[in-house]
């Protein structure tokens, strides 16, 4: 069931958005024809392979690629030793920070090899079954070093240390022994400790989340080709190829302008595809070689070497009245970084209480490094794992009131005026509507069944905007070519290309959109934090809006008339005002054809830095039913609740709803990284990382709430990272309800709900159920 | 040594040489150019390289280019006839059944596999039939409502497809 509830109620104002147009690259996703990272190939190619560690912390004694090279067919190897080192410095990469002197030690290991899978050497051959065998004949030599895995172990004073430099930052004094806390960061708004004082009840808990995967069923690929000046172009399923191209340039030292990166369609990134792995080698290896060089990941690299999201230890303690307000909350989070600094801690000590208006508030987080691969943005970095924890204990505090659970939330919602804990004032924001809707809902009111529990939870994304260009060229005929420079992961073509069709008042089919490359339009930050749709819908806005005004200046051209008495109208130019004179009305079609005389091609160019980024709230509710026998907890029921600002295309805005939500309740239920003592991935592959399957999962029904964001010509909110915010504690709560117990570590599988329920009832518990 | 062999593609007559090593997606994918189907795992767990192999739903990740020597061989490159797509294909389209598209030539060759074998199936039956196609965008609900749609209208209409390419093939003439 899709429903749409608006605030305040929307008129039918648009002729094309909010409507449910056939996405413009369907066909080719529907007949094999779209092309992904792995499907480009060039003449003469050459397969590139990795090299990776099978120890997860050793120091790298010495590589000897003698052997490797002498194989017939190996072409060119890469190590440490052909990539310069760099400075320490931050920059931006989708809402985390990456620092190219880790990146460069991540995409192929210098002093250590930090975790199993650790890139350390790369070849190029001219075939698969060569490249695998030149691996094979790369000698290194390691010196074995203690590992640690888990985030507490490795805040141990005597845990073994991954990097012997790092000092933890935030902390005053600063800390005279490294460790491998990398940050600590720390958001207060007024008096947490006093406040707990007029507190009724307080409840206290803490939490542990493991690392899960963001799963795209894409492996990374890449295409490189290196001409002998320089030149390089290169393929790749990126969720930002300018991104790729920094990178790139950073680490080989190489001029921006000589590399020219190409987006594929991309088979899913939730931010895992906003870094860089196999590309700045194959670059390398096709420079070396003078090749064109192909590296795909096996699935195996993938869950090994790219980023999963942390796994986390979180402490959470909230108090609140008899009456129902919340009067304070605190909370410490433990974020594993992987291998290097930069865990989602931050957001994630942010995000933890966005969804209340709270005066007492105590974030705390801490970015921890241990012997596994860096972490990588997934949707929402860094919010699921506060807010779970955090809406666990929101569940709890009702629950000891006695109050409706969603009563309590709304009771304590942030609203516009709302000051967050980390800083900014909200503007107009649908959290309260969200719960309302949820109130209201069917689902809510539903009867359960025997062994069934209902759960609610809420959720806060940020959403951000950032650097941005498109380019939209009025062809002779009057059609239109669209050029974005934001990867379309999943719709954003369509939508694009519905505000520009509204904006110029012409069929949507007469726009055919693109993603052009890094050589073909001005700059574009990455498709993430839920920006594309913002950001790239208000840049197509602006030069829709160039194209009117052209239109018009053409017209007032012809017509000897001021251009103020020239009026852009439902794809027409017409006469007004005072000065109008006599014509007809013209379609921008005969101005586009007249284009040539009347001063040449007419194109709107609109290269912003999108400011205006509105958060977006969500409420979800789920009903889940225990097999007492199994311990195998199963969604009956999953209802969506969201504020979109405006949906621009609702079958995309639902797209996300119930993607996010079926990612939330995997990682509620099912995945997780599992580790041997030996330091080793033991699950690195779909068999045994079991994303959810169409079996595991009930129809997901969606509420669209639309409170519009006044910052956007359309009202858009970035809503792709909040569905994923509030599944983990919705499903906790839901299985709350329906055992009498509370789980406080994720994922909730079959063996632990099982085990949790027969030690209860051995106890003889009476909260028990089930 | 590579292997000559011969089979039936998606209709049509061909010959590839193949190494013993490798696998019938590879042989698709490498050698006939046809990147329609897709590698989500290489293991059989993922169902982006599901193919019909004389008529039966395989992995195409798991099976050896040698072995479907003699063999028929349908891929999501031989669904439409023409201009004219599959039910399913349009129905995907219209239920906006697709995010990233990377899972979606996998869940049509199994879909379509699935209708052959039971034109009406329930939700439950469609959900099992389609467990071994993961799909991490969606969260399945479009895809299944689009499967059913489609089961739906080819009951109802089973010769449709076959009438709308006379016509369109009357009007080309």
């Amino acid at each position: 069931m899709q429903e749409k509830i608006g605030n305040p109620p929307v008129e039918q104002e648009f002729k094309w958005v909010g409507t449910r147009q056939v996405r413009p690259d369907g066909i080719d996703k529907v007949t094999g024809r779209a092309k992904f990272g792995a499907d480009y190939n060039l003449p003469g190619q050459l397969t590139g392979a990795v090299l990776r560690s099978p120890h997860p912390h050793a120091r790298i004694v010495s590589i000897d690629t003698s052997q490797a090279a002498a194989l017939q067919g190996v072409k060119a190897i890469v190590t440490r030793d052909d990539f310069n080192d760099q400075d320490s410095e931050f920059v931006p990469a989708g809402e985390m920070l990456v620092n190219y002197r880790d990146v460069v030690r991540n995409v192929m290991a210098r002093e250590k090899v930090l975790y199993e899978g650790h890139a350390v050497a790369a070849v190029a051959a001219t075939s698969p079954i060569i490249a695998k065998r030149a691996l094979k004949l790369i000698n290194v030599e390691y010196e074995i070093l203690p590992h640690v895995i888990d985030v507490l172990d490795a805040i141990k004073p005597d845990a073994p240390l991954l990097h012997d430099d790092m000092i933890t930052t935030g902390v005053e004094p600063a800390p005279t022994t490294p460790s491998n806390i990398a940050k600590k960061v720390e958001f207060t708004l007024g008096d947490s400790g006093a406040a707990f004082a007029k507190a009724d009840v307080v409840v206290e808990r803490a939490f542990d989340t493991k690392p899960v995967h963001q799963g795209y069923i894409e492996p990374h690929a890449c295409l490189a080709d290196v001409s002998e000046d320089g030149a390089a172009e290169l393929w790749v399923c990126t969720q930002g190829h300018w991104i790729v191209r920094a990178h790139c340039a950073r680490l080989l030292g190489w001029d921006v302008s000589k590399i020219k990166v190409n987006a594929s369609e991309i088979g899913g990134g939730f931010g895992g595809k906003t870094v860089v792995y196999l590309e700045p080698l194959a670059l390398a290896l096709s420079k070396k070689s003078g090749k064109p060089v192909k590296m795909v990941m096996s699935r195996e690299d993938v869950f090994k070497a790219s980023g999963p999201t942390s796994g986390a230890h979180i402490r959470v303690k909230m108090g609140a009245t008899k009456d129902g307000r919340i009067v304070a909350a605190e909370t410490e989070l433990f974020y594993q970084a992987g291998a290097f600094q930069g865990s989602p801690v931050g957001p994630g000590a942010m995000c933890a209480f966005a969804p209340y208006d709270l005066e007492h508030v105590k974030s705390v987080g801490y970015d921890v490094v241990s012997n596994r691969s860096k972490v990588a943005a997934y949707r929402a970095p860094g919010g699921p794992i506060s807010e779970y924890a955090v809406e666990s204990v929101v569940d709890e505090l009702a629950r000891e009131i006695g109050m409706d659970p969603i009563d309590f939330r709304l009771k304590n919602a942030a609203k516009e005026g709302t000051k967050a804990a980390y800083g900014p004032q909200f503007g107009p924001i649908g959290l309260i509507e969200t719960l309302e809707a949820a109130k209201n809902s069917d689902h809510w009111k539903a009867p359960l069944g025997p062994n069934q529990g209902r759960g609610v939870a809420s959720g806060f994304w940020f959403n951000i905007g950032g650097e941005t260009s498109v380019t939209l060229n009025l062809n002779e005929d009057g059609t239109l070519t669209l050029m974005a420079g934001t990867p379309d992961i999943g719709g954003l073509r369509a939508s694009l290309c519905l505000m520009a069709a509204e904006e110029l008042g012409i069929d949507y089919p007469k726009i055919r959109p693109i993603i052009a490359d890094t050589a073909s339009l001005g700059y574009n930050f990455l498709t993430g934090g839920s920006r594309a749709t913002f950001s790239s819908g208000m840049a197509t806005v602006e030069a829709a809006q160039q194209i009117k005004t052209e239109a018009c200046r053409r017209a007032a051209q012809l017509w000897d008339v001021p251009e103020e008495a020239v009026l852009y109208e439902d794809g027409y130019v017409r006469p007004a005002g005072d000065n109008a004179g006599p014509q007809d009305p013209m379609h921008i079609s005969e101005i586009a054809r007249m284009a040539g005389k009347t001063g040449g091609p007419i194109t709107g160019v609109a290269k912003i830095n999108a400011q205006g980024a509105a958060p977006s709230f969500g409420t979800q509710i789920a009903d889940v039913e225990i097999d007492p026998e199994t311990g195998r907890a199963t969604v009956t029921r999953y209802t969506v609740i969201q504020d979109a600002g405006r949906a621009i295309h609702p079958d995309y805005v639902e797209g996300q709803f119930q993607g996010g939500a079926a990612q939330g309740i995997g990682w509620a239920l099912n995945e997780e990284y599992i580790y041997g003592d030996d330091g080793k991935l033991e699950n690195p592959g779909f068999l045994d990382y079991r994303i959810p399957v169409a079996s595991d999962l009930p129809m997901i029904d969606t509420i669209i709430v639309e409170v519009p964001n006044p910052r956007h010509p359309y009202g858009v909110r970035g809503i792709g990272e909040t569905p994923i915010v509030p599944p983990m504690a919705t499903v906790a709560n839901a299985v709350r309800d329906a055992t009498g117990l509370r789980f406080t570590e994720l994922p909730m599988s079959p063996p632990r709900v099982l085990k949790a329920i027969n030690e209860a009832r051995a106890a003889g518990d009476t909260n028990l159920k089930v | 040594m590579k292997h000559h062999i011969q089979i039936s593609l998606n209709g049509d007559p061909v010959e590839v040489l193949v190494e013993p090593s490798q696998t019938l997606l590879d042989v698709l994918r490498d050698e006939l150019g046809l990147t329609g189907t897709k590698e989500g795992c290489g293991t059989g767990d993922c169902g982006a390289c599901s193919v019909m192999v004389d008529n039966r739903l395989v992995c195409g990740c798991l099976v050896l280019g040698p072995e479907v020597a003699g063999k028929s061989v349908e891929t999501i490159e031989g669904m439409a006839e023409g201009e004219v797509l599959h039910p399913l294909q349009r129905h995907f389209l219209e239920h906006a059944a697709l995010q990233c598209g990377i899972c979606t030539p996998g869940f049509l060759v199994a879909a379509k596999a699935l209708l052959a074998h039971n034109p009406d199936p329930t939700e439950t039956e469609v959900r099992y039939w389609l467990a071994g196609n993961l799909c991490r965008c969606t969260g399945y609900d479009k895809i299944i409502r689009a499967v059913m749609d489609a089961a739906a209208e080819m009951r109802q209409a089973p010769n449709a497809r076959a009438e709308l390419k006379d016509q369109l093939q009357h009007a080309g003439a």
